[in-house]
Order: structure tokens, then C-alpha cells, then sequence
């Protein structure tokens, strides 16, 4: 990228694609060339930088310049300011809200400032729909390193000695994983990426493939010489078109300049790469059900053992990584074992990557080192709660994993820390709760999608959860019982236990988790038919306050149960009764005389 | 009118695909895929013409049809909106959006309206979660939408 002075790296992820970055990034190219500075000034369309909430980004180098919330308009005042003259546009940089200064450069931003990135390194830094790119940030070299200088063996004991551990959700440690495939005697192997992400709320597994398309298919090819597999399969969710589109690039330019396909590097070895697409079901990234799934046929889980490793895809072992995993892996070669044993905590090694999403100000993907603790992230990386309100939980590992209350803030994050809080690691997805909302609600929320997608095999799970969705409903409608409440942590138990695969096993997780820490919410829906935070609505009222009505008539005009009486200029009433607690006269009243409790 | 017509033409291109595959053993997921690309949904004929071409059961193109969400039966609307309900726009306010969407066009999500215009889908995360909640029509994402702006958005589409 050295040939050009300066480069103005666009944001091309998904989040900034939504707020137009593309004609922004068209917009700076058309100007650029018109300043005649073409050879001079490189606009790059990067993948996601991470700060999705302030979207669309622009990043300034060399200057080390970041704008956030940049207009396709803006386009002008970046090039003649910033371009032509050398003055940052002081409007577009990022404002700090703690200390409402403006910060400029990258590295001085908290939300970048405790992250470490080594999954995410050339994700907003390189143009990933180019390889020569890719390879000037040392690309391709650890698979170069592998197949010239290290034997399978050596490359299996330096992963061992790593301590890298699945990031798809379940901790398996991966050299453990690629010696069991390597051990298994076959003609064929399959190596297969799993890329299904079905976390809904996690996007960084999409946001690699998106902004380092290559640092997958590098991996894929070394954990192909590892195992002595000769194929491998990404495994796509057909929702993300942008990442099959870059991917589809990428595959092609790897095998043309002979990075991919037959006698790589000139040595023995041949590895090729085909994606396959999956089709909307949430339980095809449970691995078992994902090959079936590439086989063409249903997605449902079968029981292990076998292990995919002795029997997998069309019955040959396979071994099966997340996208996260894979990209960990070229770093790891290149810098050794050592160097990132030397990050983390004592059983979980390296970074992750979390999803920050829900009531926090900083929405975005962030890479932080393993063992940093909760409140780190939520309050210095992502800027704490929104709205100034109160924070109260955040959710991890997804629709298997758990809510956490503020009383754990302090855990170092790892996998054994969240697993003994009744939470997970899951998939890295970190959804952030304030005291406005509910957390039986929350936990209904999960049901209904664990419902949803339980594949319907095995009747724990496709009965069981039905019920704990039902007596959850009762609850959030004021018709909970105390039995409700005993029934649900005893059928959650028995699910747990006895459900066929993954997803029925950790599907009980939010509602016992919710139950252990916040039972007191629990209680007030089922004895006192109230909900706190006041999101139920059955179990709402609205009431007039007599000492702010005026008398207005807007709320009796728009109520549609007419269920508001009073006369002009004089205080109005609800009918408790026949209020079917709609809302609309709160909205309406411009005197805010309507309150819901 | 005729966009969902089961044409000649479409059966033929879906034909010229399948015999390019090298293989037609665990293609199936596959051939589907480009089938509902060609005809937009999949109807029975459909199924029973893949079934036959792949040397499949009937029963077992079905079962894999129905396992899977993104396969479907029925024609689509010339619109498709989009709902996400993921976790991240679920606690911003996306069942709000859905409900008020539901009502304005008188049907419920996975539904499509009477005269074939426009059809409600809910889907977990498409990946904007920082400008949740976020609705998707034909592909183009709206982030930060609020109850108040969804009729503005689907009158957008209205008339084209
Ligand atoms: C219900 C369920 C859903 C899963 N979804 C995913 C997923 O979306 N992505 C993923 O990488 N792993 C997922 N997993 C974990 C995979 O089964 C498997 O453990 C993982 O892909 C292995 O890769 P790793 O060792 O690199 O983490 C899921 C597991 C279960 C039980
Ligand atoms: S636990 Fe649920 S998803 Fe897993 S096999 Fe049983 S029914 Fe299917
Ligand atoms: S909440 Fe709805 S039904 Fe109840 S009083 Fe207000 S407008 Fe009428
Ligand atoms: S999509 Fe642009 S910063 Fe994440
Ligand atoms: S949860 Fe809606 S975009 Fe991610």
C-alpha cells in the first residue's frame, strides 16, 4: 500500500453499507481523481472497523484521522479540507461523551484502546477484495512457513502448545481437534469452516469473512496439511450475500495465483475450497447437523460419538472450525505459540471477539484479551449504558447462554468463568440489558426462538421448551402461578439433562439464569401481577394524574376503547375495566398527565 | 400477474443447471436453491420435477423443503419487508415495528398481502445490529426505524 501518500479508508461492512457508504466511498474516489491526485490518494472499501454505531466510518492514513457518521456529501469537505489542504474536518471526528472532547486519532479512542486485535487484524485495514493486499500484510506466509519448513506433526504440537480453543461456542481445544482428524486413517478428509452464525445478535464471524475473506482460506489450507484433508467446505448462511460475494472473490483469486488448488507452493500438497449454503435453520451450526446439512439432506443433529473427526462428511473425518477459530491461526504460526499463550487467562488463551449490542453506546464488534472483566468492556470499551439509564444484565452465549446481573460484573471473562455463572461464551454475542427492560420477557423472547428452531427430533426439546414457553407466557400475562415457577426450574433441569444435542441442552439456560438472579422479578409478575419494568402489558394500567390533566381531550379523542371520560377543561378519568391498554393516550397527551405503571 | 408462473422457459433453465453438475449425489439443498432463484417459491410441481431429475423421493425433497426456513411454498409478494427480530433490535423496540407494520398492511408476518404487493417476513439479524432496530426491503436495510416512519417506508415502495 506504500506507492500512495495517503489513504482514506472507507468502511465497507455491512452496518455502514446500510447508511451509504458505498457512494460516500464512490463520492471521495470521483473527487479525488478530479483533484487530479489519483496516484497519490488510494480509497480503500475496507471491512468493518468495529464501530458500528457510529457508521459510517472514514479512516485517515497516514494521519491516523477517524470520522465517524460521514455522509456520502461529506465526501467533498473530507478531499478539499483534509486531502488538498491537510485540516482534518473537525465536524466528522468522533466526540467522546465522557469527556465531550474530540478525539482524532484511532489509537487515543477508549472504545480502541483496551482492545487487542488479532482475529480482527486487517478487518477495517485491508481492501479484502484484493489478495495483493491481503499478502502485504504478511498473507499467505504462515501456509508458505508450514508446507516448506514444518511437518503436519510439528504444526499439530505448535497449535497444542498454543492453547487456542474453538470459537464457535463449545471451548474445544483445536490442536486437540486437528490430531484426532490427523490420527484417523482415511483416503479422503474434509476440513470445513463453519460460517452458519445463528446467534441472532452476533455478527463476527460475518464481519471476518466480510473484512479478511483470506485469512479463512489461509487457515483452512494448513489445517488441510495438519489433518491431510484435500478439500474443504465454508458452510454460509444464504442471508449474508455480501460475505459469499467476497468470499467468492477471494476463493478465485487464491487459486489463480496457485494459493489454492493443485501442488501449492510447488510442494506435494493440493488443497482446494467450495462454499455451500445453508438455508435458515439455526440448528445447522451444530456441527453434526451442519454436515448432514452439506450432504443435502435435513439438518438434524445425530448423537455423538462418532465424532466428526472419525466420521464425518459423507462418513470421512472431518474436522470442523469456526471463522474466528481459522482466523487466529496465521498469527499464531508466524509469531508462535509462545507469544500468544502469553495473552489471556490461564485455561483461555488469546482474544475474543464479543458483539456489543442492546442499551450500550458503543454498538460494535470488539476484540479484547480473554480474563478482561465485564465491566471493562461495557463501561470503558462500550461507553457504558445509553440514555444515561441503569444497567442491569447482559446476556451472553445467545439463546444458550445466560443473563448476567451487575453483581458479576467483575468476572474475568473466560469460558470455565462463564459457564460457572450459568452463562456461556456461545459464539461471543454480548447483549446489553437496562432497567427498562424485563427479564421474564427476555427469557420468553429466547424461548419462543429456541422453539422456533428446535429441529424437532427428540421430544425434550420440541415438547419441553413448548411448556416452559407457555408457563412463560402465563407469567408475562399476569396468569403465573407459584407452580408455574416450580415447573419451570424442574423441566429446565430435565431438558438440560436429556435433550439429544447442544441447542436443547443449554436451551433452559436464559430462563434458569434469569430465575437464579433476578427472582424477584419473577415473584412480582406471579404474587403481585406486576411488571417492574413495565414492559408486560397486561399487566400495565394507565391513570390519569388529576394534578396535570387540563382537560384537553386529545387522550378521550384517541382512545379506541372510549374508555376515557370527562369533559373539557375538566380532569378525565380512565375506566380501568374496559381499557385494553393500547397506549395511545399516552402518546397522546401532550401535558404528560398519563402514567403507566 | 405472470411472475409466478411455472413457464416452460423456467423448467428448462433449472434443467440446463442440473445436468452442469459434476455430481448429482448431496446436490439437493443445492438444486433447490437455484430452483426457488428461478421460480421464487417452490410448489409442488417444482418438488416433484427436482425429485425426478435428482432420482429422489417426492417424500424426501418435501422433508427437506420444510426442514428448512428459507425454502418456501408459497409465492412471495413483488416486495419483501423484512423484519429483523434478533436479540440486538428485539430490546430496541423491534416488536413495536412488526405490530405496527402487521396492522398497517393488514397481514401477519410470513404472510402476503391479498393482491400480491407486499409480503412481511421476520428474520433473526442481518448483521446491522448497531442501527437496531433495522428493516430490510428488497435487500435495502432502514436502521434506527421508528413506529412512526414504517408507513412512510412502505409507501416508498407502493406504487413501484
Ligand atoms: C445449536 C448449536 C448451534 C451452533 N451454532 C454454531 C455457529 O453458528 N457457528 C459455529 O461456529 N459453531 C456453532 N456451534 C458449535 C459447533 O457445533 C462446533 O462446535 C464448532 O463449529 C466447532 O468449531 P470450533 O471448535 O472452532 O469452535 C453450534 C452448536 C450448537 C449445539
Ligand atoms: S435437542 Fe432440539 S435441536 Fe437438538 S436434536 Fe433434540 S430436538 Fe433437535
Ligand atoms: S391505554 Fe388505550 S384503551 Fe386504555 S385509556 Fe389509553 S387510549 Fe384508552
Ligand atoms: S460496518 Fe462499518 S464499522 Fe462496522
Ligand atoms: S439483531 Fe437486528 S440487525 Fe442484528
Amino acid at each position: 500500500m506504500s506507492a500512495y501518500r495517503m489513504h482514506l479508508l472507507v468502511c465497507g461492512g455491512t452496518g455502514c453499507r446500510a447508511s451509504e457508504s458505498k457512494l460516500l466511498a464512490e463520492n471521495l474516489q470521483a473527487l479525488v481523481m478530479t483533484a487530479g491526485m489519483g496516484r497519490e490518494v488510494q480509497v480503500v472499501i475496507t471491512g468493518c472497523f468495529g464501530f458500528c454505531e457510529k457508521g459510517p466510518i472514514v479512516k485517515v492514513l497516514p494521519d491516523n484521522v477517524f470520522y465517524v457518521e460521514v455522509k456520502p456529501s461529506d465526501a467533498e469537505e473530507i478531499v478539499s479540507e483534509h486531502v488538498l489542504k491537510g485540516r482534518p474536518v473537525d465536524r466528522l471526528l468522533y466526540v467522546e461523551p465522557e469527556q465531550k472532547g474530540k478525539v482524532s486519532s484511532h489509537g487515543e479512542m477508549p472504545f480502541y484502546k483496551k482492545q487487542l486485535r488479532i482475529a480482527l487484524r486487517n478487518c477495517g485495514f485491508i481492501n479484502p477484495e484484493d489478495i495483493e493486499e491481503y499478502i502485504s500484510v504478511d498473507g499467505y506466509q504462515a501456509l508458505g512457513k508450514v508446507l516448506t519448513e514444518m511437518t503436519p506433526e510439528a504444526l499439530v504440537t505448535l497449535m497444542k502448545k498454543s492453547g487456542l480453543r474453538g470459537r464457535g461456542g463449545g471451548g474445544f481445544p483445536t490442536g486437540l481437534k486437528w490430531e484426532a482428524a490427523a490420527r484417523n486413517r482415511a483416503d479422503v478428509k474434509y476440513i470445513i469452516c463453519n460460517a452458519d452464525e445463528g446467534d441472532p445478535g452476533a455478527f463476527m464471524d460475518r464481519s471476518i469473512l466480510e473484512g479478511d475473506p483470506h485469512s479463512v482460506l489461509e487457515s483452512m489450507a494448513i489445517a488441510g496439511y495438519a489433518t491431510g484433508a484435500r478439500f474443504g467446505y465454508i458452510y454460509i448462511r444464504a442471508e449474508y450475500p455480501l460475505a459469499v460475494h467476497r468470499l467468492e472473490i477471494a476463493i478465485a483469486q487464491a487459486q489463480q495465483m496457485g494459493l489454492l488448488g493443485e501442488r501449492i507452493f510447488g510442494t506435494g500438497f493440493s488443497f482446494d475450497i467450495a462454499i455451500k449454503f445453508g438455508a435458515g435453520a439455526f440448528v445447522c451450526g451444530e456441527e453434526t447437523a451442519l454436515i448432514h446439512s452439506i450432504e443435502g439432506e435435513r439438518g438434524e443433529p445425530t448423537n455423538k460419538p462418532p465424532f466428526p473427526a472419525e466420521s464425518g462428511l459423507w462418513g470421512k473425518p472431518t474436522c470442523v472450525n469456526n471463522v474466528e477459530t481459522f482466523a487466529n491461526v496465521p498469527p499464531i504460526i508466524l509469531k508462535g505459540a509462545e507469544w500468544f499463550a502469553s495473552i489471556g487467562s490461564e485455561k483461555s488463551k488469546g482474544t475474543k471477539v464479543f458483539a456489543l449490542a442492546g442499551k450500550i453506546n458503543n454498538v460494535g464488534l470488539v476484540e479484547v484479551p480473554m480474563g478482561i472483566r465485564l465491566r471493562e468492556i461495557i463501561f470503558d470499551i462500550g461507553g457504558g449504558i445509553r440514555d444515561g439509564k441503569k444497567f442491569k444484565s447482559v446476556q451472553t452465549g445467545g439463546p444458550s447462554g445466560g443473563c448476567i446481573p451487575a453483581s458479576a460484573l467483575d468476572t474475568p471473562m473466560d469460558y470455565e468463568n462463564l459457564t460457572c455463572i450459568g452463562s456461556m461464551m456461545g459464539s461471543g454475542g454480548m447483549i446489553v440489558l437496562d432497567e427498562d427492560d424485563c427479564m421474564v420477557n427476555v427469557a420468553k423472547f429466547y424461548l419462543e426462538f429456541t422453539c422456533d428452531e428446535s429441529c424437532g427430533k427428540c421430544t425434550p426439546c420440541r415438547v419441553g421448551n413448548k411448556r416452559l414457553h407457555e408457563a412463560l407466557t402465563r407469567i408475562t400475562e399476569g396468569k403465573g402461578t407459584m407452580a408455574d415457577l416450580d415447573n419451570l426450574k424442574e423441566l429446565g433441569a430435565i431438558i438440560k439433562d436429556t435433550a439429544l444435542c447442544g441447542l436443547g441442552q443449554t436451551s433452559p439456560n436464559p430462563v434458569l439464569s434469569t430465575m437464579k438472579y433476578f427472582w424477584d422479578e419473577y415473584l412480582a409478575h406471579v404474587v403481585d401481577k406486576k411488571c417492574p419494568a413495565g414492559v408486560c402489558t397486561a399487566l400495565l394500567s394507565y391513570y390519569i394524574l388529576p394534578g396535570k390533566c387540563i382537560g384537553c381531550t386529545a387522550c378521550k379523542r384517541v382512545c379506541p376503547a372510549s374508555c376515557i371520560s370527562g369533559e373539557v377543561k375538566k380532569v378525565h378519568e380512565i375506566d380501568q375495566a374496559r381499557c385494553i391498554k393500547c397506549g395511545a393516550c399516552l402518546k397522546a397527551c401532550k401535558f404528560g398527565a398519563i402514567s403507566k405503571k | 400477474m405472470c411472475k409466478n408462473a411455472l413457464t416452460e422457459e423456467k423448467f428448462r433453465e433449472l434443467d440446463s443447471y442440473v445436468d452442469t453438475l459434476p455430481e448429482k449425489h448431496g446436490m439437493l439443498i443445492s438444486v433447490l436453491h437455484r430452483a426457488q432463484g428461478i421460480f421464487g417459491y417452490l410448489p409442488k410441481e417444482v418438488q416433484l420435477h427436482v425429485a425426478r431429475s435428482l432420482n429422489l423421493t417426492a417424500a424426501k425433497v418435501y422433508g427437506v423443503v420444510s426442514f428448512y426456513s428459507y425454502f418456501t411454498e408459497e409465492p412471495r409478494g413483488d416486495h419483501i419487508i423484512n423484519v429483523c427480530t434478533g436479540t440486538a433490535c428485539f430490546v430496541r423496540g423491534a416488536e413495536g415495528i412488526l405490530k405496527e407494520l402487521e396492522n398497517h398492511l393488514g397481514i401477519k408476518s410470513g404472510q402476503t398481502t391479498p393482491d400480491g404487493r407486499f409480503t412481511i417476513d421476520a428474520l433473526r439479524c442481518v448483521g446491522a445490529c448497531g442501527l437496531a432496530p433495522v428493516i430490510m426491503v428488497d435487500g435495502k436495510v432502514y436502521g434506527r426505524v421508528k413506529t412512526g416512519e414504517v408507513t412512510g417506508i412502505v409507501k416508498e415502495y407502493a406504487e413501484v
